[in-house]
């Protein structure tokens, strides 16, 4: 006979190990990608796959000798905080008057704005490349940085104006009593409170405009193509380089991976909670 | 020195009209609360008057000062939510000297204020917690010394005490009190709950339905309501009222024959109460008592009683089927299902035409 406390424990410990098989399943490609980029390019095709094999460094200097590396992860970390700053100017007074100054047409206005991540963005390549070329910007940060914000506007309006909801309205009112102006009751009440949620929110953004590849690798060539662009240069022209493609994928993850694991806690108070309650 | 003047106030949202022509005065040093049903429009009729909603037509006036157009920030009023809606994220310390840090107030001077009314509030020992390390009341405490540490023009308070348990709404009402003598300020103060009212206030507001009811003091009210509503909403437990209909005029009283079978002679008159019209007596607990021995009485049947211990009240029903509660010693026997005969002190009766409105009483008129 089991008693309650041994059946219970006996769960937990199921639960657990459930947790850690599904938490490796998911992790696998990376670790796999990783280990890829330590094989040389005979190992990484070796079948069966190869678990044990001599590290070597060969594709990480291969790399370094064919391209630069700084200049792309520049590139990546100029555009990816620029885009996530300007969209996060944008939608936080959006988010505001939506959130506070609600009218009939708030929820339709939410819902229209998520709808157009439903076009495929090919669907716009044409018009947009004619407007990035005919205004100059092809191939510019700024481009980049323009598109960016304008696709990650909708998900952070939308996730602001969530995490402003959970602001109770009287705190602002308060604040207004108090004498505070529009801009002061912004920045040193309502910016504070939900100062979790408005990370994550930056984070997301931050990871979403990183791993962006199709405007990337349309509107740029080589002054301003981020990593996701030499991912792709090391795919298909000179057939497929399994342990360089890990390598330079390796390097392009690395920053942003770090980054959110740095901030991860951060990250998963803002997701799990309102800043208030 | 703060008076306020409300003038045909009116307030709409989308079409549907919320407040429905308010005209007020706020006298220097007042404590003047709004009290009526939930819905009624006191939350709203504050916010006008603190500026969070914005007017549909009427005016506001303070200290002669058309301020219906001023934005809150600049009205110089202060407010305690219902929420109390403290910043969160700032130490008590902070809370309460936030609205001088944006005036710019000279940082020992602030500090001086804020610990002045934090000791006037017993909150010295909590000054650098962050609200949620407190308790309900406390907080509620904090709200009311953000607000004194300003010393507005005007204290508003919306419904303060509601989130708070019975003991400590009792305590807290106290302190209220004692805090209106000690700053002598303006305070206007909101609450659906009557005792609040009764006991708070110098002039109560009876709102109902975006309209003021009467306007007076506690007492004047509980024993001149100018309506059935007024009459209804004071004293606990309520008023009781019974229909009837007028059989005899004649100057300074009037003859009453109710429904539940009783003939009454009440020294209430008008011009316009003619025989035959409907009418409603309204008597309160404490203004029935058992009839004595050949006292004509109204007959009832007792229904169950609720023993306080130093009253009981006991509830009972007319023979027309009409409600009626009587305030009885506290160590009678429950008189569950029993015949009673209750006798009606005319010169405690109320009486109210058809339309509700209440016919004045020759005698109370007369004091
Ligand atoms: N911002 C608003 N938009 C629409 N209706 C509102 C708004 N604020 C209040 N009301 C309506 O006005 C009425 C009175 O509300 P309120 O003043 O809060 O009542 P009370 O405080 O007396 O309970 C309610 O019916 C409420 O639904
Ligand atoms: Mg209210």
């Amino acid at each position: 006979m089991m008693t309650l406390k041994q059946s219970r424990r006996l769960q937990s410990v199921a639960l657990g190990g459930l947790s850690w098989l599904i938490a490796l399943l998911i992790f696998f490609p990376i670790l796999w990608m990783v280990l890829t980029s330590f094989k040389t390019e005979i190992d990484a095709f070796a079948t069966p796959p190869l678990f044990f094999f001599h590290p070597t460094l060969e594709n990480y200097i291969h790399i370094q000798e064919r391209s630069d590396y700084l200049h792309f992860a520049w590139n990546s970390i100029a555009i990816s905080f620029s885009a996530t700053i300007l969209c996060l100017l944008i939608a936080v007074p959006a988010a505001y008057s939506m959130a506070f100054y609600e009218t009939k047409r708030t929820k339709q206005t939410l819902l229209w704005m998520l709808s157009t991540k439903m076009l495929p963005p090919v669907g716009v390549l044409m018009p947009i490349y004619l407007l990035a070329k005919g205004t100059g910007l092809l191939d510019t940060k700024l481009a980049l940085i323009i598109i960016y914000t304008l696709v990650n506007l909708p998900i952070v309006v939308w996730m602001v104006y969530t995490y402003f909801k959970d602001v109770p309205r009287d705190i602002l009112e308060a604040a207004r009593l108090d004498g505070a102006t529009l801009l002061q009751e912004m920045l040193r009440v309502l910016l504070p409170i939900s100062k979790g949620g408005l990370a994550s929110t930056a984070l997301l953004s931050l990871i979403l405009c990183w791993n962006e590849a199709f405007w990337s690798l349309n509107l740029s060539s080589s002054q301003a193509a981020p990593l996701t662009a030499l991912i792709a240069s090391y795919s298909s022209p000179e057939g497929l380089f399994w342990a360089k493609l890990s390598a330079v994928s390796t390097l392009a993850c690395a920053p942003i991976l770090i980054f959110g694991w740095i901030s991860q806690k951060q990250l998963v108070r803002g997701l799990s909670f309102g800043a208030v309650k | 020195m703060a008076t306020l003047k409300l003038k045909n106030l009116k307030k709409g949202f989308e079409g549907l009209q919320i407040i429905k022509g308010i005209d007020l005065e706020v006298l220097d040093k007042e404590f003047v609360v709004f009290v009526g049903p939930s819905g009624c429009g006191k939350s709203t009729l504050l916010r006008l008057i603190a500026g969070l909603e914005d007017v549909s037509s009427g005016h506001i006036e303070l200290d002669g000062r058309d301020i219906t157009e001023v934005s809150p920030a600049k009205r110089d009023l202060a407010m305690v939510f219902q929420t109390y809606a403290l910043y969160p994220h700032m130490t008590v310390r902070k809370n309460m000297s936030f609205a001088l840090d944006l005036a710019g107030g000279d940082k020992a001077e602030v500090q001086r204020k804020v610990d002045d009314a934090a000791r006037i509030l017993e909150l010295t020992p909590l000054l650098d917690r962050k609200p949620r390390q407190l308790s309900g009341g406390q907080r509620q405490r904090v709200a009311i010394g953000r607000a004194i540490v300003r010393n507005p023009k005007i204290f508003l308070f919306d419904e303060p005490l509601s989130n708070l348990d019975a003991a400590l709404r009792v305590q807290m009402r106290l302190e209220l009190a004692r805090l209106h003598q000690e700053l002598q300020a303006t305070m206007i103060y909101v609450t659906h709950d009557q005792v609040e009212a009764m006991t708070l206030a110098n002039k109560v507001v009876v709102l109902n339905g975006g309209r003021i009811e009467q306007v007076g003091s506690p007492l004047e009210l509980y024993h001149h309501p100018a309506n059935l509503f007024v009459a209804g909403f004071l004293g606990t437990p309520k008023m009781a009222f019974l229909k009837g209909k007028v059989s005899a005029v004649d100057t300074g009283g009037c003859e009453v024959s109710l429904d539940a079978g009783l003939q009454l002679a009440l020294p209430h008159s008008s011009a316009a109460l003619k025989v035959g019209d409907p009418v409603t007596l309204g008597i309160r607990p404490e203004h029935l008592e058992l009839a004595t021995a050949g006292q004509p009485g109204l007959s009832v049947t007792a229904d169950v009683s609720e023993r306080l211990g130093s009253d009981t009240f006991c509830h009972v029903l007319a023979d027309s089927g009409e409600p009626l509660t009587v305030r009885l010693r506290g160590d009678l026997n429950n008189p569950y299902g029993q015949r009673l005969q209750l006798h009606l002190g005319a010169e405690h009766c109320h009486l109210f035409d058809a339309n509700g409105d209440a016919v004045s009483h020759a005698l109370r008129a007369a004091a």
